[in-house]
């Protein structure tokens, strides 16, 4: 049977773990049997810039990232972030939202302004078919460790996509450094709860 | 076995299969991980090394391939402006072993000072010259690469660009094979290896005709091919461009150059034949339509395709649904063009929390200097609130455009900022130069022990080195320019803004060249991370001054200062480090290190 491709989008600042749980995604599409292809765009190895990595998983996967358009799934670090990659974005196209802020410099300096919430949440309603937002740097700061962000927003993903929970568990075990992985995949298992709570709803909170 | 890598991982690996024994290469964006991963994955069969600059890589590779060792040799691009001196000879001398020098391109200036198209090189030099347009193919040409240089006896270009080096994909892992070729004393053929006038016009017809040859055998290799689709479009393209292609051309037929020089002259012209149309589909400059225009072949290129920037699939696109190449099928492409998102604010990257180049750039914007730069973290300071790089083109530049500046005699006082790895790479010899011809000027080394900016590699000033089991022998920065005899040489603590400011305002003064050292750890290196900061809401005035150390972990509270209505400022834990920099530049004492439990 002929799969279907899946094109994700994780977008992000820079030293969030965005590009680590791209990595993951890849290495959980390959596992799971599909051809893989993943680009990023890592900039200067610096904080804070903004991080992109188009993942894509198929049955023979052309080029390293996705047309605009074409994106099924949006794994968003960080609101901003998020509104630059809603392009990217299918019509049926899902987004996957952590609402935790991170203002820019220009933001700080007073230069420019951060969108508020209710533009944030109008540009993303006008794109996305279903958003899912929820503040997963708090929950990782309630585990214990701000870096497990990413891992929390695997976790909620993997409840939309149709690859058993073992085996990104193992991946991530893989991918963590030994003495992290018991508390990625608490992570792991807060994200799977955050969505399954109402899971296919659209849910919004900050 | 097979397993996910990124096309620098994948160069690695057919570094390691082809048995290739050394590996050296001056970092660089997007080339760096090539050396990284033969010293973290294959360490125990590779030598691997950071030199100093990439000549002194190149030419350590020529040594050791003299000697019958295979070698490897990375750059980024603006790196082969370097290493091409070098490039050169080996070119006319040939080689003992297989010799592969990678390039990896930056089309779309990710992290360079220019968009250079090192495919230019390939016929400079007249070195055959590979483009891999995926990790599978990166492992497999490196390793072709390899047997090639061995069989043309000839060093061969491997031409990456950053979508293939840091692009991912499946990769089947096959085993090492051993390099038969064992020498055990340097070989003593003058006539091949010394280029002097006498010898070397006997090598330049020997390259011409071993050209000749090369061009014979990119007839029929494999990975120059063609692949059949409808006749009425053909495409000649090579890379990772040859993937966006696929996408967007999915009825033409293609012929993928895996070889781009010397080029197939028979393939192409049948293939040509073949079509109706014929398009040149590649990334920046016109390299391959000119040759294949020279051939006499009418190809449509970059009067489609411009010469700027990346031909990514949306944009390759557009530009064919334009020219009526293609039909729009699927996708609601108005939709995607009123995307109304442009209008953001900008994430330009920062120096970190905690970083030693912040203190300095706060007083050099402080003092409005007039700063010639050069590359490196330290560049950030070009950007806001600091502004104070002015200048800013190649490596070790800064140095001799701030001796230009003396010799032009402007009227104000000047300095250079260099980093500790860059003045190694290639600022000696400007500093040489000041001291020769009595320049005025300070030289600002910024000694953070790393080669931050492109993923914190060693240099000749630190300790170890890329392979964690080698011991390396550490340069002293200061003794070192005191030896070349500068007389004024001041030393600070970068963490401690008035001692930065009294050692800058000391050589300022100093007559002559001097040089200012700000000695401090990249926060990367020393792992630093001590109880954030907090500020006390009270005492703050929102005079707005910690804004101006342009630390991402300070940033605008809600709160506003009753008269003036500005902003009061807030720390953002999750992101600060400790390093007091903001803390000493607060007037009012508001920003303070709590003790142990206070912070949330
Ligand atoms: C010829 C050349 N080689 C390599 C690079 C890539 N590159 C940019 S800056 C830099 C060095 C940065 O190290 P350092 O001077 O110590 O400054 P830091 O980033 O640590 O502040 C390198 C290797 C380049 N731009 N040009």
């Amino acid at each position: 049977m002929k799969r279907k491709d899946i094109n994700f989008l994780v977008v992000g600042v820079g030293g969030q773990g965005t590009i680590l749980s791209g990595d993951i995604l890849s290495a959980v599409g390959m596992e799971a049997g599909y051809d893989v292809k993943k680009s990023d765009i890592l900039g200067l190895a610096i904080r804070g810039g903004s991080v992109v990595s188009h993942v894509r998983w198929g049955e023979v996967v052309g080029a390293p990232m996705s047309m605009k358009g074409t994106i099924h799934y949006l794994i968003a670090f960080e609101p901003l972030e998020a509104l630059r990659g809603l392009g990217f974005l299918a019509p049926e196209g899902v987004v996957l939202l952590n609402t935790y802020a991170i203002p820019p410099v220009v933001v700080t300096t007073g230069e420019l302004k951060y969108p508020s919430w209710d533009e944030i949440e109008a540009r993303l309603r006008e794109r996305a078919e279903v958003v899912y937002g929820f503040n997963a740097t708090e929950k990782a700061q309630s585990l214990g460790n701000v870096r497990t962000v990413n891992v929390i927003l695997l976790g909620a993903l993997s409840n939309l996509l149709d690859v058993p929970a073992s085996l990104w568990e193992e991946t991530i075990k893989k991918y963590v450094p030994s003495k992290y992985e018991e508390i990625n995949v608490k992570a792991f298992n807060i994200g799977q709860n955050l969505i399954k709570e109402e899971q296919k709803h659209e849910n919004y909170g900050y | 076995m097979k397993a996910i890598l990124s096309g620098n991982e994948a160069i690695a690996r057919g570094a390691y299969e082809a048995g290739v024994q050394i590996a050296a290469g001056y970092p660089g964006t997007p080339s760096s991980e090539i050396i990284e991963t033969i010293a973290k994955e294959y360490g125990d069969s590779i030598y691997t090394e950071w030199s100093t600059n990439e000549k002194v890589a190149m030419d350590a590779a020529a040594g050791a391939a003299y000697s019958g060792e295979r070698c490897i040799v990375t750059t980024k691009q603006v790196g082969m402006n370097v290493l091409s001196d070098s490039l050169m000879y080996t070119v006319y001398t040939g080689v003992e072993a297989g010799l592969v020098v990678v390039t990896a391109d930056d089309p779309g200036l990710f992290s360079s000072q220019n968009e250079q198209d090192n495919r230019w090189y390939s016929r400079l030099a007249k070195i055959p010259t590979l483009e891999p347009a995926d990790s599978q193919e990166a492992k497999d040409y490196l390793k072709l690469g390899i047997e090639l240089s061995e069989r043309y006896d000839t060093p061969i270009l491997l031409r990456s660009v950053m979508r293939v080096s840091h692009s991912k994909s499946i990769v089947i892992l096959d085993k090492r094979v051993e390099n038969p070729k064992k020498i055990d004393t340097f070989p003593r053929s003058i006539e091949k290896y010394n280029c002097t006038a006498m010898y070397a016009r006997e090598m330049h017809p020997m390259v011409e005709e071993r050209l000749k040859r090369i061009a014979e055998y990119a007839e029929r290799a494999e990975i120059n091919r063609i692949e059949w689709q409808d006749s009425s479009l053909g495409i000649i393209t090579s890379g990772v461009v040859y993937t966006y292609v696929k996408d967007v051309f999915p009825h033409a037929s293609v012929l993928k150059l895996g070889m781009t020089y010397p080029l197939p002259r028979r393939l192409i012209g049948s293939f040509a034949e073949s079509v109706k149309k014929l398009l040149v589909i590649e990334e920046l400059d016109p390299v391959l339509e000119e040759q294949i225009k020279a051939m006499g072949i009418e190809v449509i290129g970059k009067e489609l395709f411009p010469a700027c920037f990346e031909l990514l699939p949306d944009r390759l696109r557009e530009i064919a649904l334009e020219a009526g190449l293609i039909k729009d099928e699927s996708l609601k492409i108005e939709s995607i063009k009123s995307d109304s998102n442009n209008d953001l604010p900008m994430r330009s990257p920062v120096l970190c929390p905690g970083c030693p180049h912040r203190s300095l750039f706060y007083l050099l914007a402080k003092h409005k200097l007039a700063v010639a730069g050069d590359i490196g973290c330290y560049n950030l300071g070009c950007l806001p609130p600091f502004r104070a790089q002015h200048t800013m083109g190649a490596m070790g530049a800064s140095v001799g455009v701030l001796h230009g500046m003396s010799i032009a005699d402007i009227k104000e006082p000047r300095v250079c900022t260099i980093g500790d790895s860059t003045f190694f790479h290639s600022g000696m010899p400007p500093l040489v130069n000041m001291v020769h011809n009595r320049s005025r000027g300070v030289v600002i080394i910024m000694d953070n022990s790393s080669t931050a900016m492109t993923g914190h590699q060693d240099h000749p000033g630190v300790d170890w080195a890329v392979l964690p089991t080698r011991e390396a022998e550490k340069v002293d920065i200061e003794n070192l320019v005191k030896a070349m005899g500068v007389k004024m040489v001041r030393v600070v603590n970068a963490f401690e803004i008035e001692e930065v400011d009294k050692g800058l305002k000391e050589c300022l003064e100093y007559d002559g060249p001097s040089v200012l050292i700000t000695k401090g750890e990249c926060i990367f290196i020393s792992h630093f991370k001590d109880t954030s900061y907090l500020v006390n809401e009270e005492l703050c005035n929102a005079c707005g001054r910690c804004f101006r150390v342009g630390c991402p972990a300070v940033v605008l509270s809600e709160e506003k200062h009753e008269r003036t209505g500005k902003f009061k400022a807030k720390i953002d834990v999750t992101l600060c480090n400790g390093c007091s920099i903001c803390a000493q530049v607060c007037p009012t004492k508001a920003i303070y290190q709590p003790e142990e439990g206070e912070v949330k």
